[in-house]
């Protein structure tokens, strides 16, 4: 199939999980990435390593070990920022996206040139992942500012015949996803970024399905913060990233105080330190953040246009294949181009939950719920839908597979 | 290969799905002392459940449920069994149930006392589908604890059993 990584099935050889079968035997059809991606085996190493060999604490040990995990852990954010076209120094290690968007949120309540204030607007999507409302809500709780959002389209993608109105003089922080978790639309954020900059506001990127799927230029976007999570890009989970211009990033009053975000304490005032530190406050999560830098260096070997291409033709094989089954509707757009790796989609007669319980007998792993995009759902009409994702392991057998599992359960539940 | 695991089929009992296809007293019905909404956070399935208790008994429970098959068999099996009852036996029936839902598979199901409710035994072997079965049973036991404390007709036990 043209389009398909070439190594494939080299690539499937190094991540050990899809060797293994499930309950009766079956072999594992992971169809979850946008949940969570697998690992290949050089991250599992490199952290093993690290904690085998090299293990202590950063910055502050005056040892041999600490002295080569330091050197690990800022070689990994060099690597981690090479992949998004960032500086390192602007370049911050987080727990995760949502920690990252907190950050944000957070921080732009407080006392600093990019204070939100009572009368002052914060425009989200109606498509955003909960880890994108939420933390814009309390802003707007505690500083008074008012949340508007942009709609959608039937075909999922953003409404911007408002766009006049809703980016106003008003707007002092619009916050997007790059690449829509439930829908799989891929936003225009640069053309949205730059009408956003000609009224002054701050620019925030959810890019946590973004930068598994495209190469991704953070200069070039449009940003002026952008968040994503390491567990997404075959990196390991509790390590999240935030980038940030660095005009902005210097502006931004601390978010955590404690160990490593300080230049000098004495009891009654600190001095910080610059960023990206600034922004680390605590012991972080050392041999994780090395194992990201494994998994961006396994991606950039790839290479993020070639996985994007990947992306799309396994996108449009499932496309068609799902519209094959009686009864099935794709909730956005129904091209692959234009999405990312991830197809929600409702089954009539049989619910989600329902649908990834018989499926998973048959050792396919999907995910069923609402997605953590509540309001994306509602938007049409659904509570909660079944959502297959794939990623650069993912294999035409295994959509096939797919598309026989959601006929079988078609029948198991005597629907036609 | 087969095509299930053993496992598919005592989750999904024909009573089970016999309930989910055609669920007994749907829809949302007067009169009623309480309602409440209960959600499952993880998964979006809801319901609004409404109760009404006459001297002590269990007239009628009215609700409207959006769910899986789990979650709406449930409520339809749950609705069956209560209704009628005298307010005291049907916490009785609430405590066997939620006994077994919470047993891991391991608790043996008393037909006397769970009737249909006994398809539901398989349910409690798969942790994530509980919350399912339990939803409109948690959402029942709400409703008729503040039916009793707005009307203070008939006093009800409304300590939650951790």
């Amino acid at each position: 199939m043209e389009g398909l990584l070439p190594e494939l099935e080299v690539i499937r050889k190094d991540f050990p999980i899809l060797q293994r079968t499930l309950a009766g035997g079956q072999p594992l059809v992971y169809l979850d990435s946008a949940n969570t991606s697998q690992k290949p085996q050089v991250v599992i190493d490199t952290m093993v390593d690290h904690l085998e060999r090299h293990n202590a604490n950063i910055a502050r040990a005056m040892h041999q070990l600490g002295a080569e995990a330091t050197e690990a852990f800022e070689a990994a954010r060099g690597k981690v920022a090479a992949f998004i076209g960032a500086s390192a120094e602007q370049t911050i290690f987080t727990k995760n996206a949502s920690e990252a968007l907190n950050l944000a949120a957070n921080t732009l309540a407080w006392a600093g040139p990019h204070q939100v204030g009572p009368g002052d607007e914060v425009l989200i999507t109606e498509m955003e992942h909960h880890s994108n409302i939420v933390p814009w809500q309390l802003l707007c709780e505690r500083t008074g500012a008012t949340l508007r959002w942009f709609g959608l389209t039937d075909d999922g993608l953003l409404d911007l015949s408002t766009i006049d109105e809703l980016i106003n003089e008003r707007t002092k922080v619009v916050s997007l996803t790059w690449v829509s978790n439930m829908l799989g639309t891929i936003n225009p954020v640069r053309m949205i970024a730059d009408r956003a900059h000609q009224v002054g506001a701050l620019v925030v990127v959810d890019a946590s399905q973004a930068v598994p799927q495209l190469p991704v230029d953070v200069e070039a976007c449009g940003a002026d913060l952008l968040a994503f999570t390491g567990h997404k890009v075959v990196g390991p989970t509790g390590i999240g990233v935030l980038w940030g211009r660095r005009e902005v990033l210097e502006a931004l009053p601390p978010f955590l105080g404690g160990g490593e975000m300080i230049a000098t304490v004495t009891m009654a005032k600190s001095t910080y330190a610059p960023i990206p530190h600034r922004f680390e406050a605590g012991t972080p999560p050392i041999a994780e953040a090395i194992g990201l830098g494994a998994a961006v260096d396994y991606l950039g070997h790839i290479g993020m246009d070639q996985v994007h291409r990947h992306e799309q033709t396994i996108t449009a094989y499932a496309l068609e294949g799902l519209a094959t089954v009686p009864g099935l509707t794709v909730l956005g757009p129904r091209e692959a181009t234009g999405r990312g790796g991830a197809i929600s989609f409702e089954v009539d007669g049989v619910h989600p939950h329902d649908i990834a319980q018989v499926l998973d007998s048959r050792g396919i792993a999907v995910r069923a719920g609402h997605h953590c995009a509540k309001p994306a759902h509602a938007r049409f009409g659904v509570q909660s839908s079944t959502r297959m994702s794939s990623y650069i392991y993912t294999t035409p057998a295994e959509i096939d597979a797919l598309v026989d599992g959601l006929e079988y359960t078609r029948s198991y539940f005597k629907l036609g | 290969m087969s095509a299930t695991t053993p496992d598919l089929d005592s989750l999904y009992q024909e009573i089970i799905l016999d309930h989910y296809k055609h669920p007994l007293n749907a829809g949302l019905r007067e009169p009623f002392e309480a309602e409440v909404h209960h959600v499952n956070p993880t998964c979006g399935d809801e319901v609004t459940l409404r109760v009404h208790v006459t001297d002590g008994k269990v007239v009628d429970i009215s609700y409207d449920a959006v769910g899986c098959s789990i979650s709406q068999a449930s409520t339809s099996v749950m609705t069956d069994l209560l209704i009628g009852r005298s307010v005291e036996e049907a916490m009785g029936i609430h405590e066997v149930f939620l006994t077994l839902m919470q047993g891991k598979g391991q608790v043996e199901p008393d037909e006397d006392v769970l009737e249909d409710g006994i398809a539901f035994a398989g349910v409690a072997k798969f942790p994530a589908r509980v919350k399912c079965a339990l939803l409109s049973w948690m959402a029942w036991k709400d409703a008729t604890a503040s039916a009793a404390a707005t009307s203070a007709v008939e006093p009800v036990e409304t300590k939650e059993k951790q």
